[in-house]
This record gives structure tokens, C-alpha cells and sequence, in this order.
């Protein structure tokens, strides 16, 4: 397979005497979903802060497209093209669609914002996704649905031609018909190029979108499987014991308390 | 929009989620952008603004429409060219103090100061007046000269190292007219005041966005404590401003009527022109936008109305024949350009669009990379700039700076008027038009009221409170029915 387009090698992150990270190896390919799971506290929070700069690593490398980057801002991840959609949304009800899709990089003209040039823009990136559950860019945000305000969200993280997007449970408050809406604009996103990390809960939406899945046991990648060829059951073992049969942690390391 | 029927993702999911939307009675695909929005469309929107939770300026208007009709009937004076020509003059103050107060409410801060800090502004520039420039010193209170030089330079240094540029800039310019002695002359004296009005805001940002206190708490203090200042600063003693004739006339003169039509002229022809032309725009590139007619008609009525109050200023309106008073008032044209300027900074630059941001969820905004620290500092250094220029307007209106200006109800007033028009004091939801439209709102009431010498005062703030809960209301009735959606 090509160069990840982007790759964690041996990253470890302590908090003082908790070590929260270890040794953890996480590879992104462009044009697949790779699934982050694990039980609450394994670690996926705090990786995901480690590579968008948030959290500082205490060793551990970053390759992006094979060239090793620090990142030690959530600025300097969206300069490389690594955009993160956060649990809580972060849109501004009172501003519409456009408006929320363009906050803090609006264009200008003349020192004027130019809205017309945003909302081609806006427009173009949600029919490039295949959104269609959308009436009217210029609608406030307040009046959407959760699955809409997901989109947009998603659709903001991919409007400046990211390369890697981090989705945090995407489909954590949503309704069936909004989940699958978003499951759709997942899989579309990794269709057309973009390396896609799921974080979730959910074993049936990993299943469903997700072409790896790595899990992470008490801050160690048990394992990076194929979704082809594992089961729920299989992966729900590595989350709980680190280990499925023959994959996974050897038992004397998953026993190990942290 | 043809994508939608060659689109070839047509698994069944898909059609399983268009499906739901349809079911829900939405429309799909962006179709609301690529239809013009007509009058019909329009009118239709509107009432349905107005049921999730957006009245807009409607229960300002509501208002004055009633309380005009009440008052025509309390007094036959309260209809004529006379006294409505007073009324921008009576009212100009909360106007554009309530401007400045959009800025802070947007934000979802409160500046209870605003009032108070015009006080001191007005009482700096018209001791500067008095005493020929303030460097000669402010009577009773040698060493306050100095103070307020270094609090000056202090405010410079502040908004610089808070990243603010117009602020300090302002500010910088107040120094200089007042080290050079050009403050002996009125509008210098009346720059230093809204400068001195931009150090105070300057402090107030820091005190809320960096140093974290609550505004209500800053604000309160400094309300409390400029009226003491204004004591020192007036040397106890009131200082009539009716003798310096810019001063006086902001309140009391008028434009003459070629420069009446002028402005009626510039301000809705231009609106006419812009609107038009925004929709001819969106229509030609395909953007979302309201149809050619809709924009002409809005634009036209805007123009009509204008052209019809212009006409009917520019007759003589004084009873006495020795005398023409005629034109629109400065108290009027100032407010609304000041209103243009405002609307204009808020809609379409970056920095507008970061504080209706910061304003609707400071944590997306910081996400974004807004610097919600500048966005607060700046809006609270236009909301005492405007109190500042609200003072001087204030004391045009009473004829001087008296030893209470500022204080009272003047500063709860410019809330109500921002409110009434229909600002959110939870922030995000505002215009600067609200805030014009809620100031005639409030001075309708002491003006009818005052028409009829047998009808107590007494009943002044009690038809203005009923006013202010009544829009409320309004306001949070609707605000409920959008969140129970």
C-alpha cells in the first residue's frame, strides 16, 4: 500500500505520574475511514489532542505524506491540512450556513467580506459531498437538524481542501435517518481522497464505514484490524480485554496495570 | 438544479434520507437558493420570522404606531411639524448611546457605565471650554489634569498590547488636542470627549476580557464612580454649553433644506441603488438573494417615506413668524448616519461577522481562531466612545453639563431603546437599527406626556416600563417558541 498519509509511531504521553499513551502506532490512509475505538479513558481523547497539537507528546514521532512534522499548535495541523470536527460542534447559531463554514478565514475584497464569492463557495463543497438534505446556505444554524449541523460541520472541516479529517463521535446524538445521512458524508469523504478518522462508540456504524479500525486498550493500540475481516465480537473483545483470540495485546501486557 | 437528477449516489440510503426530508416537509438540494425570493415569498417569511423567535423591529414599530395614536389623542400638539421636529433633538442621546450599547449587548455583556462615562466626557469637554483648554488646569482639582493625561497614555499602552489599533489611535489624538490646547475650541473639545470615552473603554475590555471580571460588576462600579468624578471635574459647579454654538445647535439647529435633500437623497437613494443592485448581483451569479421587484419596492417605499419627511421638514415649523426653523435636525441625521456606519462595520467586514461570532458561541469562535479577547475590547471601547458622543448630545439637549449628567435612567433608557428594538440581551441577535427605531420608542413617551400640563409626569416611567416588559415579552415568548421547535 502507498505512504499513510499520515502515521503515529511510538507516540507516549504522560500526565505527571499517569502514563495515558504507550508506544501508540496509528496509520491514516487517504481514501479510507479508519475507526478509533476503545472504552472510555483508553486513550482516543488524548491521542486525538496529541496530533492536533492541543496536548503535547512526550516522545513519539508524526509523518505527514511521510515527512516527519511537529505539531505543536491546532493551527499548525489545519496548515498541513488536518482538520478536526469536535463532539460539541462548535457552530455559531446565529450565524448562517455560510457564514459559520467561512468563521476566521472569511474572504475579503476590498476589506469587505465578499459574501456572494463565500456562498458559491459554501454551496459548491456541500454538492462536491452529496448534501443534499440542505435547502438554503443562508439558513441560520439554530433552525437545522442535528444531522444538518453535523454536516455543515464536516463540510467546514473539508471546505480548505483538507487531506485528513478527525470526526469525534459524529453520530453520538443523532436519530437513525440522521446517522445515516452522516455515515453517508463519511464514506463520501474517504471516496474522494481523504484520509477519515471515526472515533465511536458505535460497533455498528465502524462496521459499517470503516475499512481499519484500530483499537485502543488502556493507552495501547491492542490492534489496527481490517473490518473485512473481523466481527463485532472480535473487535468488542479488544475493547474490553485488549485481546481477541490469536490479535491483540499478549496477556501479560494487557493485565498490566497503568 | 441538475445535479440532483444526474447525481449517481442513489443507493438506498440515500434515497432513504432524502426521503425523510421530504417527508418533513423540506425542501431539498439548495432549491430556496436558486428561487428568487418575491414579495409574496417575503411577506411569508417574515410572518414566519416572527413566530420562531426573530421579531426584528416589529414591536418597535407596534409601539410607535400605538403610543402615537395615544398620544395624538392626549394632546392636538403631539401631531404637528413642531413638535415632531423636536422629538430627534429630545431623543438623540439614547440613540446613539444605544448604538454603542448593540455592540456590548451582541456580545452578550452589559456596559451600565455608558450613561455616566458620557457624563464625564461631556463635563471634560465642557470644563475644557470653560477654562480655554484643559491643560490650564480643572478648577478645585489641580493634580486631575495629570491624572487623566497618564489614565490616557495608560489606555494607549493597554489597547495596544491587547491588539487594538483604532482605540489607541483615538485616544492618541485626544492626548495631542489637549497637550496642544486645541480643546478651547468646540469641536476639538467634543473629539477629546469621545476620546476620553475610547480610554474608558479601552479599560473596561481589559477589566472583562482579560482580567475576567463580569461586565455588569466593571460597569457598575465605574456608573458609581464617574459620578463622582463628573463632581470633580465640574468643580461642583454646572457649566452651560448653550453658549458655544456647535455645541447648542447638535441638539437644536437643523441641516439647511438643500443639504436636507442631500442627505435624504445620498442615504435612501443610495439604500435604493445598494439593494437593488445586491439582488441584481445574487440574480446574475446564481446566489441566494430576493427578487429585483422585492428589492425595488423596499427600496422605493424606503425612498418615498424619506423624500415625504424631508419635504414636510423642510416647511417652517416655528409658531413664531419672526423666526424660520426648517431642515432636517442634526440630532436626526447624525444618529442615522452613525446608524449606517455601524450596520455597515457589523455586516460587512471580517470584524463584524467575528463579534455576531463571539456573541452567538465564543468557543466556536475561538475554534475558528478569533482572538475573542480583541472582538470584547473593541466592542466595549465603541460602547463608551458612544456613550461619550451620547453625553455631549445630552448635554446639547439640557442646555450644559450638570452635575448629575450621564446618571439615572439615561444609561437604562439606551437598554430599553436596544431592546425594544429588538437586541437580544443574551447576545448574538442585534442591529444597530433597533437601537434609532427604541430610542423614538422612549421619547415618544415624556414628549406626549409633557404636551399635556394637567397629565402628572408620574406616569412617564410608568408607560416607559410597561413598554420595555411588553417588548420583552415579546421578545422571550418568541425566543421560546424557537427553542420548543
Amino acid at each position: 500500500m502507498a505512504t499513510p498519509i499520515l502515521e503515529v509511531r511510538g507516540l507516549n504521553k504522560s500526565f505527571g505520574p499517569v502514563h495515558v499513551l504507550h508506544d501508540v502506532d496509528l496509520t491514516v490512509h487517504a481514501g479510507q475511514v479508519t475507526a478509533l475505538v476503545g472504552d472510555n479513558g483508553a486513550g482516543k481523547s488524548t491521542l486525538v489532542k496529541c496530533i492536533a497539537g492541543i496536548n503535547g507528546i512526550d516522545s513519539g514521532e508524526v509523518r505527514f505524506q511521510g515527512e516527519p512534522v511537529t505539531i505543536a499548535d491546532p493551527r499548525d495541523a489545519a496548515k498541513l491540512g488536518i482538520e478536526f470536527v469536535y463532539q460539541d460542534l462548535a457552530l455559531a447559531d446565529n450565524l448562517d450556513i455560510t457564514q459559520n463554514m467561512f468563521l476566521g478565514r472569511e474572504i475579503r475584497r476590498f476589506g469587505f467580506m465578499a459574501d456572494g464569492e463565500m456562498e458559491r463557495k459554501a454551496r459548491e463543497t456541500l454538492t462536491g459531498l452529496s448534501v443534499r438534505t440542505v435547502s438554503s446556505v443562508r439558513q441560520k444554524v439554530a433552525n437545522l437538524s442535528g444531522g444538518q449541523r453535523q454536516t455543515v460541520a464536516i463540510a467546514k472541516a473539508v471546505l480548505w481542501n483538507s487531506k485528513v479529517v478527525f470526526l469525534d463521535e459524529p453520530t453520538a446524538a443523532l436519530g437513525v435517518a440522521q446517522t445515516r445521512q452522516v455515515l453517508d458524508l463519511v464514506r463520501r469523504l474517504a471516496d474522494q481522497g481523504l484520509g477519515v478518522v471515526l472515533i465511536s462508540h458505535n460497533m455498528n456504524d465502524v462496521m459499517e464505514v470503516a475499512d481499519r479500525v484500530a483499537a485502543l486498550y488502556l493507552g495501547r493500540v491492542a490492534a489496527d484490524v481490517e473490518t473485512r475481516t473481523s466481527s463485532v465480537t472480535q473487535i468488542v473483545e479488544l475493547i474490553t480485554s485488549g485481546r481477541s483470540g490469536d490479535i491483540g495485546l499478549a496477556s501479560a501486557t494487557a493485565n498490566e496495570s497503568i | 438544479m441538475s445535479e440532483q437528477t444526474t447525481d449517481p449516489t442513489t443507493t438506498p440510503a440515500a434515497r432513504m434520507g432524502a426521503g425523510t426530508d421530504e417527508s418533513l416537509g423540506r425542501a431539498t438540494g439548495f432549491s430556496l437558493d436558486v428561487e428568487r425570493r418575491s414579495i409574496v415569498d417575503a411577506l411569508r417569511d417574515y410572518v414566519g420570522r416572527l413566530r420562531t423567535g426573530e421579531p426584528g423591529a416589529l414591536p418597535s414599530v407596534l409601539g410607535l404606531i400605538v403610543l402615537g395614536l395615544i398620544f395624538s389623542q392626549v394632546s392636538d400638539r403631539f401631531i404637528s411639524l413642531a413638535n415632531i421636529g423636536n422629538l430627534p433633538g429630545q431623543g438623540a442621546y439614547i440613540a446613539i448611546i444605544g448604538l454603542g450599547l448593540v455592540f456590548v449587548l451582541l456580545l452578550g455583556e452589559i456596559d451600565l457605565s455608558a450613561g455616566t462615562t458620557g457624563g464625564i466626557c461631556a463635563g471634560a469637554a465642557a470644563q475644557a471650554l470653560n477654562q480655554n483648554g484643559l491643560r490650564h488646569g480643572i478648577p478645585g482639582a489641580g493634580a486631575l489634569y495629570w491624572v487623566l493625561i497618564v489614565a490616557m497614555l495608560g489606555a494607549i499602552v493597554l489597547g495596544l498590547y491587547l491588539k487594538a489599533v483604532t482605540g489607541p489611535v483615538v485616544v492618541a489624538i485626544g492626548v495631542v488636542i489637549t497637550l496642544t490646547g486645541l480643546d478651547q475650541h468646540e469641536f476639538f473639545a467634543i473629539v477629546l470627549a469621545v476620546s476620553i470615552g475610547a480610554a474608558v473603554g479601552i479599560f473596561v475590555g481589559w477589566m472583562v476580557a482579560s482580567v475576567g471580571i463580569p461586565s455588569f460588576i466593571v460597569t457598575l462600579a465605574l456608573f458609581l464612580a464617574w459620578q463622582g468624578l463628573l463632581l470633580f471635574l465640574l468643580n461642583s459647579q454646572p457649566i452651560g454649553v448653550n453658549g458655544y454654538p456647535f455645541w447648542y445647535s447638535l441638539a437644536h439647529e437643523n441641516m439647511s433644506p438643500l443639504w436636507s435633500w442631500v442627505f435624504t437623497i445620498v442615504v435612501a437613494g443610495g439604500y435604493l441603488l445598494y439593494t437593488v443592485g445586491k439582488a441584481w448581483r445574487a440574480q446574475s451569479k446564481g446566489l441566494a438573494g430576493d427578487s429585483l421587484q422585492l428589492a425595488a419596492v423596499r427600496g422605493l417605499i424606503l425612498l418615498v417615506g424619506a423624500v415625504v419627511i424631508t419635504a414636510l421638514a423642510n416647511q417652517n415649523r416655528n409658531t413664531n413668524p419672526y423666526k424660520v426653523i426648517d431642515g432636517l435636525p442634526w440630532a436626526l441625521t447624525v444618529p442615522i448616519a452613525l446608524m449606517i456606519v455601524c450596520t455597515i462595520a457589523l455586516n460587512k467586514t471580517t470584524w463584524g461577522r467575528h463579534l455576531f461570532a463571539t456573541g452567538g458561541n465564543a468557543e466556536a469562535a475561538r475554534r475558528a481562531g478569533i482572538d475573542v479577547t480583541h472582538i470584547k475590547v473593541t466592542a466595549f471601547t465603541i460602547g463608551s466612545s458612544f456613550g461619550a458622543l451620547g453625553g455631549v448630545f445630552l448635554a446639547s439637549n439640557t442646555g450644559g453639563a450638570q452635575l448629575d449628567l450621564g446618571s439615572g435612567n439615561i444609561l437604562l433608557f439606551a437598554v430599553a431603546a436596544a431592546v425594544i428594538g429588538g437586541t437580544s440581551l443574551f447576545g448574538g441577535r442585534g442591529r444597530p437599527l433597533a437601537a434609532v427605531i427604541g430610542a423614538l420608542v422612549i421619547v415618544i413617551i415624556p414628549n406626549g406626556i409633557g404636551l399635556r400640563p394637567s397629565l402628572p409626569a408620574s406616569y412617564q416611567n410608568l408607560i416607559t416600563g410597561a413598554v420595555l416588559l411588553v417588548a420583552a415579552a415579546v421578545d422571550a415568548l418568541s425566543r421560546r417558541r424557537s427553542a420548543g421547535r
